[in-house]
C-alpha cells in the first residue's frame, strides 16, 4: 500500500485529478455543477500540469455539450484517452454521440455531477435524472456516494473501461458530492498507474482511426444485418461487473479502501433493507447502523455498479434472511411502472426466485429530486414503512404529498448524531466572504488535525444580497452525514440584518456557542436581539459572543468583507484547537492563500488576526427574554394568498415544508411577485435632490433594479401627499403644468449607485453633490416607504400621451420588470426593464437559460410584472440551446392565432358590423394609441359577440386578443447567442419572421461564473481561457447583416443612451426579424460595479465596442442600411482595457502575453472601425435592392 | 566632435537621454531610442502606491461575487502564479539591457523606505547599470513639519544607497524651502545624481461636467529656466551629477543646460510631441551649434555658464527676479 496522503477538498475536484491525470484530450462546456470539473482541468493544463504519462492534456472548451460528445468521439475514435464532465441538460445533449460510442465498444469516461432535468421548472441541484436519461445508450454507470468515492471510482471506472471497452458514466451527486469539501486520502500516481493498463491504452490507440491501417466505422446498414451487430456486443456487457469487481479488488490491495458491485451494510440477518445509491447512502449508512445496533433487523444495499446490472451480484449481497424491500430512487419516471432502480430490483429478485430463492415484498420510493435533505430520520421513515402490514408503494420521503398522498411521515426527532462530532453552522451574506473563510478553517482543522472534515454549503439564488449557510463538521471518524446540521454546537450569524428575518438559534444545540457580528457595544447587544432568539438561547444555556467585525474589517482595509475576523472569532471561541495554534495556523493558511497577491494582502489579513481577538466579548446571557423586537413576516400581510402561504415560506427559507398541494401543476406562476420581497439590502440609498434635477431621466434609464422612478402628475395629485413627499414643476414642454417626481423605492434599492453615477447635473453649491446623491437608508426609510406608497398610487401618464423619441419622454413609462435578483449594478438588467416599459404590455419573451432567466424567473419571486390593466410580460424559458426556436416558435404561433382571428372577424362581420371589422383589420398598429384603439375595437367586438352562439363567434371569442398586435422578444446572454443557440438564432434570422433578438453580450458566461464564449474579446482572462483568450470577438452582427433582411444594432446603454432608446424603437418598428446586441457590464469583467456605465463609455470611445444600427429599410430609400453611429476610436484601448481586471489580470500573470494580445487587439479595433466605416460609406447600388424576393437589400462586403 | 558626457559614473556618448515615460514601456521603443542617438534611457517609473493600489484593487476585484451564488463561486480562474509586484518591470530591464547597447536606469517612484530597498536591489539585479529614484510627492498633512518630510525623503535615499551599489540619482521637485540645503543633503546621502526637476501633473477643473481632471501637459521650453537656474548655481558645489529636465526641445536647450552645469538632459515632452526620431534631430542641432561657434567637446562646455563660472552670478538668484518684472512693467 502506497504512503497515505490526505487533502481537504470537494468532489469536483477529487474527480477531476484523477480525470486529469489520465486523460490526453478533454474537451469541456460549462454547467453546473460540474463546471468546476472543467474548470480545474483548463487551469492545469494552462499551468503545464502533466498527465500520469508526462503530457499536458489537451483542453478545449467548445460550443455545447453536444459539440463536446463530439470531439470526444472524435478524440476516441482517433486513439486518444478523452473525457470530459457534465451534467444535467448537457448529458441529454450528448446522448446522441453516446450511442455511437458505446455501439463501437470505445473506452472513455464521463464524469457525471448528477442533476435534475427541466421539467416544470429547472433546477441545478442533484438528482439521479440526467444519468437515468442515460440508462439505456449502453454505457457502464458506476455510482459514488462520497467525495472520497467519487476519486476512486473515478479511477476504477477509468480501469475498467480500459479493460472492458465499455465507456462509463462515473456519476456522483450534484452538488451534495460535488460541491461538499472533505477531508480524503488523495491517490497518487503510483496507484493510478497501478490500476491503468498500458496494454489496454495500446489496444485503445491501435483501435484508433489511422491511414496506416485503414479501416472504415458508422457504416450504415440496413435491416438484413443491423440486428445480428447489434447483439455482438453482449459478451462485453457480460463480462463488464466482473471486470469492475476485478478493478474493485486490485484498487482495495492498493489503497486497503475496499469497494463492491453492491455494498452491504446493516444486520447479517436483516429483515427489512434499503436498496439505493448515491450520497443519500450515507445518511442510510448511519441510520442503519444505528438501528442494527439496537437490535434491529434492518439493512441497506448501496449500489454502485448500476449498468450493466449484476442480477447474481445484487442477491449475492442481499441477506437471505430478507423479507421486505424499499427501492429508492432519486428520479421520477412519471408514468412508469416504477423507476428505474425499483424495477431493476424487481426483475433481479424475479431471477433470484426462478433459482429457488424467496421474493420478498418490494416498493418503491423516490427521494432527494433536487437536492432535497435525506437524512437518517426519513430512512428511519422508510424502514418503518418496510416493518407495516401493508407498506405504502410508490411513496415519497422528504416532502409533504397532500395530493398524492405518497409521502411517509418522518419522525424529525431520530437523528445518528453524535457528541464525537464537532458541528457548525455560519449565517453569512455572499458578499462578506463566510463562504471562503469556511472553506479555509476547514482546510486548517483537515490538514493540522487528525480530525475528518466536511463542510457544505447552502446558498441563495440571487445574486445581490444573497444569504450563504454553511454547514461544518468535523471529528476522529470519517464523517457520513451527507445532511445538513440541524444540532449545532456553534452557530454564527455573521451580519446582523439577519436578526429579524431567520430564526437563527433553530440549528443550535443545548449547551451550544452562538457567535454574533452585529455594530453594538456588548452590553447594548442582548436588548437587539429578537424575543425568539433570546428565549431560545437561554433555553439552550448558550454561549453568546459578540464582535463589531464590520469595523475590525474597515479599519484594516478589508471592506465589507469579514471573512478572516468571523473565521478568527470561530477558532477562538469554539476550542476546536487551542487559541494559539489556531491563529498561527490561521495566519498560515493567509500567507498559503495571498502571498501570490502582494504582500499588502497578507498583512491585511494578518491585521485582521491580530485586531480580532481584542474586540471578541462574551455576552452576558439574563435569565429571561425581554425583547419586543420580532422576527418580521417574510412578505407583508397585505401580499395576495398565494404569495402569503407558498412565496412567504420559501422566503423564510421553509420551502421544504411547502406541501404539493400548494405548488402549481404545470409550473406556472404568477408575475409581479418580486414587490413583496421587500429585501432591504442597502444601507446608503439615492435622494433626489429637485432643485439641481434637471429630469433628463438618465438614471431611471440605467436603474437595474426599477427602484427609481418618475411620474409627471397633475398638481391636485398633490393634495393628501406624505409631508417629505418631493415634486418640482415639470421640466418637459409636453408636460408643462404638470408636477414631476422621482421616487426611488428604499427596500428594494441594492445600492450600486450607478443612478448617481450617470447623473449629469451638479449641485452648484457644492460640485460634489449631484440631482441624486447616496444617503443614509436607516434614517428615511420609513419616511421613503411612504412616499414609495403614495408614488405608487400617482396615476401613470396615458400611453397615447407617451412619446419615445427621448430617453427624457420614456422615463415615465412604466417599467414592468422591477427588483429582479440580479447583481447590485447589473449591466443586463435595464436593457429588459427598457424593453417592458416600451412594450411591455404586449410583450411575449423567450428567455435563453442564464443570468437572464435566473433574474427574471428563479423562485421564490418574480420581476416581470403587469400594469393596472393586468397586461404585462409573459415570459418563458425553455431551454438553454433552444432559445431562438422556442421564441420563434411563438411568433409563428400567434400569428397563426391572428390570421385566423382575421379570417373570423369577416366571417362576423354580419353580426358586428362592417366598420367594426374594416377599423380593426385595417389598423396597423403602430403607435401606442394606434394598439389603445385596436383594444377597444377588440373590446367592442366581444362584447357584440357575446351570447352569440354560433361556431364562429364562440372561436372568435377565444382569439380575439391576438388581433391587438403581439410582441416577441427573444432574450439570451452571449454563450446563447454565439455558441451553443447560434445555429437556432441563425435559423431564426434567416425565417424572416417578426422576431426580436436582444442578446444580452457580457463577453462571457456570466452565470455559470465567467467562461469564455466565442463572443469573448482577445486577451481577457476567464475560466477556460486562463491564459487570456488568443482569438477575436465573434463579428455576430456582421454575420446577421449579411442576411441583408435582418435589422441589426449595436448598443451600448453607457456609451448613448439616446442611441439605444432608438435601436430598440426601430428593432421593434422593422417588419422582420431584428437583432439587438447590447454591450453589459458585468461582475465578470472584474470591475468596480459602480462605474459600469462609465467603463461601457470607454469601450465605445476605444473602439472595443462599436455603435451601429444596420435597418434594411433604409436600402429601400436608397440610403446605405449601415449607420455607424460610433465616433473614430478616440482613445486608446489599453485605457479600456487597464479599467477592467479581465485583461489587467492577464498583465499579471502572463505579462508577456498580455502585451501581445492586447497590440493585437488595438489593431483589431482599427481594422474593425475601417472595416465598418467602408461598409457604412459605401454607395448602395441598384442590384442590391433587386437581390432578395422581398425587396430587402444586401449591402455587406467589399465592393 | 565629442559630444561624451560623464553621468553616474557612466560614460554615455552625448547628453540625449529620454527620460521616464510611457514610451519606454515598449521594447521596440526602447531600440528605437537607441537608434535615434539616446546615450542611455530611463525606463518608466514604477509608482509605490500605484502598485499598492493596484494589489488591493486586484484583491477586491477577484473577491467580488465569489461563493455567493452556487452556479458562480468564482469568475476567474485561479492563476498559479500573478506578478503583482515588480516581477514584469525586472524581466523588462534585463530585455531591454539584452536588446540594446546604452545604458538602462530604471526609475523608482516611493517616498517610504519600506519594500523599496528590496526592490531596488532586484532591479541591480536584473542588470540596471543606475537608478533614478524619483520623489514624487506631495504631502498635504498640516500636521506634518516640513523638516520631518525632508528627513523622510534623506532617509529614503540613504537607505537606497545603502542597499544597492549601482549608482543613484534622485529626482526631485523644485518645493523646498531652501532647495540648496536639500541638494546638499541629498548630496551627503550618497545621491550620486540630481534630476532637476520633477513636473507634477496639475489637475485642472472641467467646466462642463464641473469635474477636477487630470491634466497631462506637455512641457514648454519656458519650463526649463527653473532646472537651469539651480544647475547653474549648484554645479561644483555639490559631488552629485546634474540631469536636466523639463523643456528641453531643441538643440540650443541642451546647449543652455549643459552650459549651466548639467551632465545630462533629458528629453521627454518633445520625444512624446514629435516622435523618437526627434532625438536624432535636437542632436543634428547641437552638433551644428557647436560646429558653428567651434566648440570641441561637451566636456568643454559644461558649466561654463553656471553660477560659479558666468561673468554676472547674482544673475542666478532672486533680486534678478524683481529686475525682470521691473523691465517687463515699463514695456508694459
Amino acid at each position: 500500500m502506497s504512503e497515505q496522503k490526505f487533502y481537504t477538498l470537494d468532489g469536483n475536484e477529487a474527480v477531476a485529478r484523477v480525470a486529469y491525470k489520465l486523460s490526453e484530450v478533454v474537451a469541456i462546456y460549462p454547467i453546473t455543477p460540474s463546471s468546476p470539473m472543467g474548470e480545474w482541468a483548463d487551469a492545469w493544463s494552462a499551468a503545464g500540469a502533466k498527465n500520469l504519462w508526462g503530457t499536458i492534456p489537451s483542453v478545449i472548451e467548445m460550443q455545447s455539450e453536444g459539440g463536446a460528445a463530439g470531439a470526444i468521439h472524435g478524440a476516441l475514435q482517433t486513439g486518444s484517452l478523452a473525457t470530459t464532465f457534465t451534467a444535467s441538460q448537457g448529458l441529454l445533449l450528448m446522448i446522441p454521440n453516446m450511442y455511437k460510442i458505446a455501439g463501437e465498444l470505445t473506452a472513455t469516461v464521463f464524469h457525471i455531477a448528477a442533476r435534475s432535468l427541466a421539467a416544470q421548472g429547472l433546477s441545478i441541484f442533484g438528482d439521479h435524472q440526467d444519468v437515468m436519461a442515460a440508462r439505456q445508450t449502453g454505457w457502464a454507470m458506476l455510482c459514488s456516494n462520497s467525495v472520497q468515492e467519487a476519486q476512486d471510482l473515478a479511477l476504477i471506472s477509468q480501469s475498467a473501461t480500459l479493460d472492458s471497452r465499455i465507456p462509463f458514466l462515473h456519476f456522483f451527486d450534484g452538488f451534495r458530492t460535488s460541491h461538499e469539501v472533505a477531508k480524503i486520502e488523495v491517490l497518487s500516481d503510483d496507484v493510478l498507474r497501478a490500476m491503468i493498463s498500458e496494454d489496454r491504452i495500446r489496444e485503445h490507440r491501435l483501435r484508433g482511426l489511422s491511414p496506416d491501417r485503414p479501416v472504415l466505422r458508422g457504416t450504415a446498414q440496413n435491416p438484413d444485418v443491423y440486428f445480428q451487430a447489434r447483439e455482438t456486443v453482449n459478451p462485453y456487457y457480460q463480462r463488464c461487473p466482473g471486470i469492475v469487481q476485478a478493478a474493485m479488488d486490485r484498487f482495495a490491495q492498493l489503497t486497503g479502501r475496499r469497494y463492491g458491485l453492491f455494498d452491504y451494510v446493516g444486520a447479517p440477518d436483516a429483515e427489512r433493507v434499503v436498496v439505493m445509491m448515491g450520497s443519500g447512502c450515507e445518511a442510510a449508512h448511519e441510520a442503519v447502523e444505528l438501528l442494527a445496533a439496537r437490535g434491529e433487523k434492518v439493512g441497506l444495499v448501496k449500489v454502485r455498479l448500476y449498468r450493466p446490472f449484476d442480477a447474481a451480484a445484487f442477491l449475492a449481497a442481499l441477506p437471505k434472511s430478507v423479507k421486505s424491500i424499499a427501492v429508492l430512487d432519486r428520479t421520477k419516471e412519471p408514468g412508469a411502472g416504477g423507476e428505474p432502480l425499483h424495477l431493476d430490483v424487481v426483475h433481479a429478485l424475479f431471477e433470484g426466485a426462478e433459482d429457488g430463492r424467496p421474493l420478498p415484498k418490494v416498493v418503491g420510493g423516490r427521494y432527494g429530486l433536487s437536492s432535497k435533505e435525506f437524512t437518517p430520520a426519513m430512512v428511519r421513515a422508510v424502514l418503518d414503512n418496510l416493518a407495516a402490514a401493508k407498506p405504502k408503494k410508490a411513496f415519497t420521503v422528504g416532502i409533504i404529498d397532500d395530493v398524492g398522498m405518497t409521502s411517509l411521515d418522518v419522525d424529525d426527532s431520530f437523528t445518528t448524531e453524535t457528541d464525537d462530532v464537532r458541528r457548525a453552522v455560519f449565517f453569512g451574506l455572499g458578499a462578506d466572504g463566510t463562504v471562503g473563510a469556511n472553506k479555509e478553517s476547514i482546510k486548517i482543522i483537515g490538514e493540522n488535525t487528525e480530525n475528518y472534515a466536511q463542510a457544505y454549503f447552502v446558498y441563495d439564488s440571487k445574486k445581490s444580497g444573497a444569504i450563504t449557510i454553511s454547514h461544518l463538521r468535523f471529528g476522529k471518524k470519517p464523517i457520513r452525514s451527507t445532511y445538513l446540521i440541524s444540532q449545532a454546537q456553534f452557530v454564527a450569524c455573521h451580519q446582523p440584518v439577519f436578526l429579524d428575518r431567520y430564526e437563527l438559534a433553530e440549528p443550535l444545540a443545548p449547551g451550544g456557542t452562538f457567535l454574533l457580528n452585529a455594530p453594538w457595544p456588548v452590553e447594548e447587544v442582548w436588548s437587539h436581539l429578537p424575543d425568539s432568539l433570546q428565549t431560545a438561547l437561554i433555553a439552550k444555556k448558550a454561549k453568546v459572543y459578540t464582535i463589531n467585525a464590520t469595523k475590525v474589517a474597515r479599519e484594516v482595509g478589508m471592506g465589507g468583507r469579514i471573512n478572516t475576523i468571523m473565521q478568527t472569532c470561530f477558532f477562538a471561541v469554539s476550542g476546536v484547537l487551542p487559541r494559539e495554534e489556531a491563529l498561527d495556523a490561521i495566519k498560515s493558511s493567509i500567507i498559503k492563500s495571498y502571498s501570490k497577491k502582494g504582500d499588502e494582502i497578507v498583512q491585511m489579513n494578518i491585521r485582521a488576526v491580530d485586531n480580532t481577538v481584542a474586540n471578541l466579548f462574551e455576552v452576558t446571557v439574563p435569565d429571561r427574554a425581554t425583547s419586543t423586537l420580532r422576527v418580521r413576516p417574510p412578505v407583508p400581510a397585505g401580499a395576495p394568498d398565494f404569495v402569503r402561504n407558498v412565496l412567504g415560506p420559501i422566503i423564510a427559507g421553509r420551502g421544504d415544508r411547502v406541501p404539493v398541494s400548494a405548488m402549481p401543476v404545470d409550473g406556472t406562476f404568477p408575475t409581479g411577485t418580486a414587490r413583496w420581497e421587500k429585501r432591504n439590502l442597502s444601507l446608503e440609498i439615492p435622494v433626489w435632490d429637485p432643485q439641481t434635477c434637471i429630469q433628463c431621466g438618465k438614471c431611471i434609464f440605467v436603474c437595474p433594479h426599477a427602484v427609481i422612478r418618475s411620474k409627471a402628475y397633475e398638481p391636485k395629485q398633490l393634495e393628501g401627499a406624505p409631508t417629505t413627499f418631493k415634486s418640482a414643476e415639470s421640466r418637459l414642454p409636453a408636460w408643462k403644468g404638470l408636477k414631476f417626481t422621482i421616487q426611488v423605492a428604499p427596500e428594494d434599492c441594492t445600492g450600486c449607485a450607478l443612478c448617481v453615477e450617470i447623473c449629469p447635473a451638479k449641485n452648484k453649491k457644492e460640485a460634489r453633490l449631484r440631482a441624486i446623491n447616496m444617503m443614509p437608508q436607516p434614517p428615511i426609510r420609513e419616511e421613503e416607504n411612504l412616499n414609495w406608497d403614495y408614488f405608487l398610487r400617482l396615476p401613470e401618464l396615458d400611453r397615447r400621451k407617451l412619446t419615445t423619441q427621448s430617453v427624457r419622454e420614456v422615463q415615465v413609462a412604466e417599467p414592468l420588470f422591477e427588483f429582479s435578483g440580479a447583481c447590485a449594478g447589473c449591466g443586463e438588467t435595464p436593457y429588459i426593464k427598457l424593453l417592458t416599459q416600451l412594450f411591455g404590455d404586449r410583450l411575449v419573451i423567450a428567455n435563453a437559460t442564464g443570468c437572464s432567466s435566473i433574474y427574471g424567473g428563479n423562485l421564490p419571486t418574480t420581476p416581470y410584472s403587469t400594469n393596472r390593466d393586468g397586461r404585462g410580460p409573459a415570459w418563458s424559458n425553455s431551454l438553454f440551446e433552444d432559445n431562438a426556436e422556442f421564441g420563434l416558435g411563438f411568433r409563428v404561433s400567434l400569428d397563426k392565432q391572428r390570421e385566423f382571428a382575421r379570417e373570423l372577424v369577416e366571417q362576423v362581420a354580419p353580426q358586428v358590423g362592417d366598420s367594426l371589422v374594416r377599423r380593426i383589420l385595417q389598423n396597423k398598429q403602430r403607435s401606442e394609441a394606434d394598439i389603445y384603439e385596436q383594444r377597444e375595437w377588440v373590446t367592442e367586438l366581444k362584447h357584440k359577440l357575446a351570447g352569440n352562439t354560433s361556431s364562429e363567434a364562440k372561436r372568435l371569442m377565444a382569439l380575439a386578443d391576438m388581433l391587438v398586435r403581439k410582441s416577441v422578444w427573444v432574450i439570451g446572454g452571449d454563450g446563447w447567442a454565439y455558441d451553443i443557440g447560434y445555429g437556432g438564432l441563425d435559423h431564426v434570422l434567416a425565417s424572416g419572421r417578426n422576431v426580436k433578438i436582444l442578446v444580452l453580450d457580457t463577453e462571457v458566461y456570466s452565470n455559470t461564473g465567467g467562461q469564455m464564449s466565442k463572443s469573448t474579446p482577445r486577451g481577457a482572462v476567464a475560466k477556460f481561457a486562463a491564459g487570456g483568450k488568443p482569438i477575436g470577438k465573434k463579428d455576430l452582427g456582421l454575420i446577421a447583416m449579411q442576411y441583408g433582411h435582418v435589422y441589426v444594432a449595436s448598443v451600448a446603454m453607457g456609451g448613448k443612451d439616446e442611441h439605444t432608446l432608438k435601436a430598440f424603437m426601430e428593432a421593434e418598428a422593422y417588419d422582420g426579424p431584428s437583432l439587438i446586441i447590447a454591450y453589459s457590464h458585468c461582475i465578470a469583467h472584474g470591475i468596480d460595479m459602480t462605474g459600469g456605465l462609465k467603463n461601457q463609455k470607454v469601450a465605445v470611445q476605444s473602439g472595443h465596442w462599436l455603435l451601429y444600427r444596420y435597418h434594411p429599410d433604409r436600402g429601400l430609400e436608397g440610403k446605405n442600411p449601415l449607420q455607424v453611429d460610433s465616433a473614430p476610436p478616440h482613445v486608446p484601448l489599453g485605457e479600456f482595457l487597464q479599467m477592467e481586471n479581465r485583461f489587467r489580470m492577464l498583465t499579471k500573470s502572463n505579462p508577456d502575453a498580455a502585451r501581445e494580445f492586447f497590440k493585437q487587439a488595438q489593431k483589431d479595433v482599427r481594422v474593425r472601425f475601417d472595416l465598418y466605416q467602408h461598409l457604412a460609406g459605401r454607395e448602395p447600388k441598384v442590384s442590391d435592392t433587386a437581390a432578395t424576393g422581398d425587396n430587402k437589400p444586401v449591402v455587406v462586403g467589399a465592393d | 566632435m565629442d559630444l561624451s558626457t560623464q553621468y553616474l559614473g557612466l560614460r554615455l556618448k552625448s547628453p540625449l537621454v529620454p527620460s521616464a515615460s510611457p514610451l519606454s514601456e515598449d521594447l521596440d521603443n526602447i531600440k528605437r531610442m537607441e537608434d535615434a542617438g539616446a546615450a542611455a534611457v530611463v525606463l518608466y517609473s514604477i509608482f509605490e502606491e500605484q502598485i499598492r493600489s493596484e494589489r488591493y484593487e486586484l484583491h477586491h476585484a477577484l473577491n467580488q461575487g465569489t461563493e455567493s451564488y452556487p452556479e458562480a463561486l468564482s469568475y476567474f480562474p485561479d492563476p498559479t502564479q500573478l506578478f503583482v509586484g515588480v516581477e514584469d518591470y525586472l524581466k523588462h530591464i534585463e530585455r531591454a539591457k539584452a536588446a540594446t547597447t546604452i545604458p538602462i536606469i530604471p526609475s523608482i517612484n516611493g517616498c517610504t523606505s519600506g519594500g523599496w530597498i528590496d526592490f531596488a536591489k532586484q532591479i541591480e539585479q536584473a542588470g540596471a547599470d543606475a537608478l533614478e529614484l524619483n520623489l514624487y510627492n506631495i504631502p498635504t498633512n498640516g500636521d506634518q513639519s516640513g523638516a520631518d518630510i525632508e528627513k523622510q525623503y534623506v532617509d529614503v535615499v540613504a537607505a537606497v544607497k545603502a542597499a544597492v551599489t549601482i549608482p543613484v540619482a534622485v529626482k526631485v521637485s523644485p518645493f523646498f524651502t531652501n532647495f540648496a540645503n536639500m541638494a546638499k543633503r541629498f548630496d551627503e546621502a550618497g545621491a550620486n545624481g540630481l534630476v532637476l526637476f520633477n513636473r507634477f501633473y496639475q489637475p485642472d477643473i472641467e467646466l462642463e461636467t464641473l469635474e477636477v481632471v487630470p491634466n497631462v501637459m506637455y512641457s514648454t521650453p519656458m519650463a526649463m529656466r527653473l532646472p537651469m537656474r539651480w544647475i547653474a548655481i549648484l554645479f561644483e558645489r555639490i559631488r552629485a551629477d546634474l540631469a536636466a529636465t523639463s523643456g528641453i526641445h531643441r538643440g540650443t536647450d541642451v546647449i543652455k543646460m549643459v552650459m549651466a552645469g548639467a551632465s545630462v538632459t533629458m528629453l521627454c515632452s518633445s520625444v512624446l510631441r514629435h516622435g523618437i526620431k526627434h532625438i536624432r534631430v535636437i542632436e543634428q542641432e547641437l552638433r551644428d551649434w557647436m560646429d558653428e561657434h567651434e566648440y570641441t567637446s561637451i566636456d568643454q562646455m559644461r558649466g561654463s555658464l553656471s553660477q560659479k563660472y558666468c561673468a554676472d552670478p547674482g544673475a542666478f538668484e532672486r533680486a534678478q527676479y524683481i529686475r525682470a518684472v521691473g523691465v517687463h512693467t515699463l514695456r508694459g
